[in-house]
């Protein structure tokens, strides 16, 4: 990476505080992501991602903190940085009525090296709609677009926000593969999501965020396994469920929770639990209105960190 | 050579862009283009010239009615209205007689002071009636009516016309897209780039003065083919002034635009700025209508300035150098505009 001692992390921040009127976004944030490594930033609306992930691409200034981008400053690098990072806004709406080719030339005259137009094209897999108007593409379509006038500039650091909100499984997947192959070049990437298994397909570490700081941060793979339990068995009977004590008391149950009418049971021992749960509402003639297992997720430790789902909005 | 990959210039590539977005957006091209046309040729029907078209007159129906008629009939120049005794008053005020006569010795004139066209007809029909009555002129002046191209009042129109619309389409078409680009955080996703802020308002400068170019054959060429309407100062002398009103308009929409979230902000600003120039800057009347004390104000409108110089151009053939106060006015405008928008511009 250009001119920039390689030990500085690509993007450090320490006590960072941003205050609205009526609302503190960020609530002294500390943050590093290192080279090479692609960091999620997960947490519901709210939780002060996109403020956050505005400091840091200089949109935005900071009430208090210390960022460092590239091991630069905004206030003195203004420029350079400019140059060497990738963004993608949230909610950019790119010109509806110019075509892929076109709005990719535009990006790509601001940057004095970079990929060409063509090669652009490529990387997102846009070149069959090179001259299809902005406004005719699929939601999918348009966020690779967004994704490739990020690269415009051959970044060092690329900047997501929710890159895949809203779109299908396959688009999603056709945004991870671009993401990937940036990645494989040696490029970071700092992305913000509310999709577990983006975090967990995409992020070699992922920070928590609730509440405009950072509750937990660790591996997917770290995290999940701090909520001391690999299974969730969900349920839900007509009446009251039987006591939390109760269930608590069941083999292998590590914690429970109440969500949308549903108790969940994390568990370490999926054999175990289920045959004992489903003999405990027997013995009480509950009737089962719902039952279902998954593995834990990254979602699974957002509950148990706040006792809220990640979707609540 | 730079590396941009295949892609020109920032500023030609965002003056492209704009250019693209514009004439791909159908509504936009019909109010720059075919409206103005629409405008010169509806108000060019209402005032083309109509040679000596003759006076209307009303005649209060009742005794000696056929008298007056019969006078006026044998003058000449006169369409003669029968109008009801207790019709008067309306037939006056609703404009289907100027005046009315009211037959009696004296005969007694009812007309509208405050109306030219009412003055004119009274004049005439008194004229007719004391000729007739006996009067001898004291001279039979030598009469030469002017009917010269350059001179009707289609030629004096279509200057304002082309002024207006460079006015309107400039600040338009600028604030619109640059708000439209704000809602849309487009611009907060260009200001995340290195790209220029001074390159991306000019840019939209640019593209004005490149459709203005086009705007300016439609309405000219038009009026041209239709009413006969010149250019006698010379199509390079027009060009440059035309230029030059579009640098000017850009930047004030710039400065319009510069703070505006809303579409509907933008909107009640840019009417408020055009207002008074639609009716200060001579568009449809001369802005010597307007009393001494407000001249210095009107003739520091760009809008003033540009209808001024157009005309000194297309109807006096006027150079640019007899014109360099006014053209003095609209960089002025257009400068200073373009420096505070730069400095006061919201980019998110």
């Amino acid at each position: 990476m250009t001119g920039v001692p390689t030990d500085s992390p690509a993007l450090a921040c320490h006590g960072l505080v941003k205050r609205y009127p009526d609302i503190v976004a960020v609530a002294g944030l500390d943050l590093e992501v290192r080279r090479g490594e692609c960091f999620g930033l997960l947490g519901p609306n709210g939780a002060g991602k996109t403020t956050t992930i505005e400091i840091l691409e200089g949109l935005l200034d900071q009430d208090a903190g210390e960022v460092q981008v590239l091991g630069k400053q905004w206030r003195t690098d203004r420029d350079e940085l400019r140059r060497r990072l990738g963004v993608q806004l949230q909610e950019t709406q790119l010109a509806e009525k110019l075509t892929v080719e076109e709005t990719l030339r535009l990006f790509r005259s601001f940057f004095t090296e970079g990929p060409t137009v063509d090669e652009l094209l490529d990387v997102v897999e846009l070149g069959t709609k090179r001259g299809s108007w902005v406004g005719k593409l699929s939601g999918g379509q348009k966020q690779r677009l967004a994704v490739a006038c990020a690269l415009a500039g051959r970044p060092d650091l690329l900047f997501l926000d929710e890159p895949t909100t809203g779109l299908d499984p396959q688009s999603r997947r056709q945004l991870w593969e671009v993401l990937g192959r940036f990645r494989a070049a040696g490029g970071t990437i700092l992305l913000t999501t509310h999709y577990m298994d983006e975090a967990h397909a995409l992020c070699d570490r992922v920070g928590i965020m609730d509440k405009g700081t950072l509750i937990a941060l660790g591996t997917p793979r770290e995290l999940v396994a701090s909520i001391g339990a690999e299974h969730v068995v969900e349920f839900a009977v007509e009446g009251a469920p039987p006591a939390d004590e109760t269930l608590r008391a069941l083999p292998g149950v590590r914690d429970v929770r109440h969500a949308d009418g549903h108790v969940a049971l994390a568990t370490s021992e999926l054999h175990a639990t289920i045959p004992a749960l489903l003999d405990r509402l027997r013995q009480d003639h509950a009737t089962l209105s719902l039952l279902g297992t998954h593995s834990a997720t990254l979602e699974d430790v957002f509950v148990s960190l706040t006792g809220r789902h990640l979707r609540d909005d | 050579m730079t590396d941009r990959g295949g892609a020109s210039h920032p500023l030609v590539e965002l003056t492209l862009a704009r250019f693209r977005e514009f004439l791909r957006e159908p509504e936009a091209v019909f109010w720059v283009f075919a409206f103005p046309v629409i405008m010169t040729c509806a108000l060019g029907i209402a005032f083309r010239s109509r040679g000596a078209e003759p006076v209307i007159v009303g005649v209060a129906e009742q005794d000696g009615a056929e008298a007056v008629r019969r006078v006026l009939d044998e003058a000449g120049g006169f369409t003669v209205r029968a109008i009801g005794p207790d019709e008067i008053d309306r037939a006056v005020r609703d404009g289907r007689a100027p005046v009315v006569v009211v037959p009696g010795t004296p005969p007694v004139y009812r007309f509208d002071e405050s109306r030219a066209e009412s003055q004119v007809a009274r004049l005439a029909v008194d004229r007719a009636l004391q000729r007739a009555a006996g009067r001898q002129d004291a001279f039979a002046a030598d009469e030469r009516p002017i009917d010269a191209i350059g001179s009707r009042y289609i030629d004096w129109l279509v200057p304002g016309l082309l002024g207006m619309n460079i006015m309107g389409t400039g600040l338009w078409g600028v604030g619109f897209s640059i708000v439209q680009a704000r809602t849309k955080k487009l611009l907060k996703r260009l200001v995340a780039t290195p790209m220029s802020r001074a390159a991306y308002l000019a840019s939209h400068v640019l593209s004005r003065l490149l459709f203005l170019a086009l705007e300016t054959i439609v309405i000219v060429g038009f009026a041209w083919v239709v009413f006969g309407v010149g250019v006698r100062g010379g199509v390079a002398a027009l060009a440059t002034l035309a230029l030059t009103g579009a640098l000017s308009f850009g930047g004030l929409g710039l400065l319009v635009a510069s703070r505006a979230r809303t579409i509907e902000a933008v909107s009640g600003l840019m009417n408020l700025v055009m207002m008074p120039m639609w009716v200060l800057s001579g568009v449809f009347f001369a802005s010597s209508n307007f009393p001494e004390v407000m001249q210095p104000f009107i003739q520091a409108l760009p809008l003033t300035a540009l209808n001024d110089a157009l005309r000194g151009v297309m109807n006096e053939g006027l150079s640019l150098v007899a014109l360099r106060g006014e053209i003095a006015i609209l960089l002025a405008w257009g400068l200073g505009t373009f420096a505070m928008a730069l400095r006061l511009f919201r980019w998110q």
